[in-house]
């Protein structure tokens, strides 16, 4: 008895809020009101953030390696661009719809990614974001094709936030949603069904052993985060009033491919590091050279690979000698 | 002798498996009592380890029929043959590597109890499982390291651990491909006599190198050479076989020549 509390206790302590989360998440809330005038930014950062935290959940959590996850952040883009332009300017609802289409999209594409080997699945992932980047192309007497979706109007959140020009209502918003998608994602890694997840990445053949259903958890998994990627790219169009290409480009699926590196994989606190320290190196960074940024970019991902995450941010492991050993 | 005794439970009529040129499996047939005991032993490389591959599908036979409870499994998954009932323990160790003991049992209990898609509960809230686990984990000595991840524990370790798995799943046909292997001495009689404690209609099947064990575990034995059954019997009768003599005692007198 004693010791079934005990186990208890190990499982439920991992799943239970941390403090510093909790102060995290406060301060992601009170950002937009320290840091007025970096509104802007923070809201770029919430975005990446829910991107990288979906990606999370294939990549880190059930080892499906994506290299076209952009392809839901476009058609989350586009759903609530075209939405809002066509049908209503109610960012919640348009929110909605987006979710539900790029859902019902990533339902359709799971079905191509349960077979085959990890690099066709490489490739199919890459292959669907590129044919819905022509499509959007293509279908210009809908979605503006090179020049983008323009003259989208968002009415006011809740009907009464209208978004500034500071950006101020918009991180507001993007940060809420991440908020909710991560309290739902974070509640879906530690149950059994994220036990499962986690059992078909460390070993997908022990996995089917013990009756585990391989081929339809990964697909739910998928559609899952493609739904997620989908409100990121909502987050995105609603925000800017805008809706390019640019969505479906190879690089964003890359680039938020490096967020989810730099901030760590099988963690979803991964993606929300990651978006923080790739948002702001590129600001930072571009303001100095910009040119030459994505270069300073890809030193400090050759470092962080080379040096470990865990040693680059304890930097005084670096020099033993001065510091101590460090323990073993 | 009980009716009970002759049902057959698991069955393998005719299984072949051809990798290109080579037949592993040749025509193999093979039934499972209700309540077996059975083993399966054989020379390396006479196909023990595909013939499980194939009763659990992880290989697909070339030709042949497997049924289980009289149901035809043949087409089935692997995890819809577990489901059914049937699960097997790997000859290698096939573990969740950054998962603990405690996560690894709790999601599999939860997966056989038909929790496993549940998303809303965290893993670790449903007090049936926990118990269910913590036997297990008290049975398989894996209760001092439950809380660390499962690659960094000991080989012995590790290995209660594959089978523990196995028993989480509540088994009524139990497939074990070499279960002691690696296990030191002093432990390998406890690991089988808590196989040999499973319920009296659960049935095993036994892969095993270790002739003593074999022989003090199994109540029906088949011999496979060069992916065919080359007989099959009671542990009496396959000691005294002059085919098995031959397979067996052959490479051994040919190794004491050698050396």
């Amino acid at each position: 008895m004693k010791n079934a509390l005990t186990s208890m206790n190990a499982l439920i302590t991992t799943r239970r809020w941390k403090p510093w989360e909790l102060a995290l998440w406060v301060l992601a809330l009170a950002s937009p009101l320290l840091l007025a005038r970096h509104a802007l930014i923070i809201n770029e950062i919430a975005i990446v953030a829910l991107f990288a935290v979906s990606l999370d959940l294939i990549l880190g959590f059930t080892g499906i390696v994506s290299l076209g996850h952009a392809a839901f952040f476009g058609m989350g883009a586009y759903t609530a661009a075209l939405f809002a332009k066509l049908v209503m300017p109610d960012p919640l609802v348009g929110m909605a719809v987006a979710i539900v289409v790029s859902t019902v999209l990533g339902a359709v594409c799971s079905m191509t990614i349960i077979r085959g080997s990890d690099l066709t699945r490489l490739m199919v992932t890459l292959g669907v974001g590129l044919i819905l980047m022509e499509l959007a192309n293509k279908l210009d007497w809908l979605t503006g094709g090179a020049d983008g979706l323009q003259g989208v109007v968002m009415g006011p959140v809740l009907g009464r936030f209208e978004f500034d020009l500071s950006g101020r209502t918009a991180a507001w918003y993007s940060i809420s949603v991440l908020l909710v998608l991560f309290v739902l994602a974070r509640r879906l890694v530690n149950s059994p069904f994220g036990a499962t997840l986690k059992a078909i990445r460390d070993n997908r053949l022990r996995a089917m052993a013990i009756g585990i259903p391989v081929t339809q958890r990964l697909s739910v998994i998928y559609t899952v985060a493609a739904g997620m990627a989908g409100a990121a790219g909502a987050l995105l169009a609603q925000t800017t009033g805008f809706a390019s290409l640019d969505v479906f480009e190879f690089h964003r699926s890359a680039d938020v491919m490096l967020v989810l590196v730099v901030g760590g994989t099988g963690w979803l606190y991964g993606g929300v590091a990651g978006a923080i320290v790739f948002k702001l190196m590129q600001d930072l960074i571009s303001a100095i050279t910009p040119q030459y940024w994505t270069f300073w970019i890809g030193l400090f991902l050759v470092v962080l690979v080379l040096v470990g995450r865990e040693r680059l941010i304890r930097p005084w492991t670096w020099f033993p000698r001065f510091f101590g050993r460090p323990k073993a | 002798m009980s009716t009970s005794h002759n049902e057959t439970v698991l069955s393998a009529q005719g299984l072949v498996m051809r990798f290109g040129g080579i037949t592993a499996t040749n025509n193999v047939t093979l039934n499972l009592q209700r309540g077996a005991r059975h083993a399966l032993i054989g020379p390396n490389g006479a196909g023990k380890t595909t013939l499980i591959n194939l009763l659990t599908g992880v290989l697909e036979p070339t030709a042949g029929r497997i049924t289980l409870e009289g149901q035809d499994i043949t087409e089935l998954a692997p995890h819809q043959r577990v489901r059914r009932g049937m699960v097997r323990t790997f000859q290698i160790n096939q573990l969740f590597d950054t998962l603990t003991p405690m996560e690894t049992l709790a999601l599999t209990v939860s997966q056989h109890r038909g929790l496993g898609g549940k998303w809303w509960q965290a893993l670790g809230s449903n007090a049936a499982v926990n118990q269910r686990c913590e036997e297990l984990l008290e049975q398989f000595h894996l209760t001092s390291v439950m809380n660390q991840a499962t690659n960094v524990l000991a080989y012995g370790k590790r290995r209660l651990l594959e089978i523990a798995i196995a028993l989480a799943c509540e088994p009524r046909v139990l497939l074990l491909d070499e279960p002691v292997a690696g296990v030191p001495a002093g432990e390998r009689e406890e690991l089988l006599q808590t196989v040999a404690a499973l319920p009296a209609d659960v049935s095993v099947l036994l892969i095993e190198h270790d002739m003593d064990l074999v022989f003090s575990f199994a109540k029906r034995m088949t011999v496979l050479v060069n992916g065919t059954v080359l007989t099959e019997g009671t542990p009496d009768q396959i000691a005294n076989d002059p085919q098995v003599k031959a397979v067996y005692l052959g490479h051994g007198e040919e190794a004491g020549h050698a050396q």
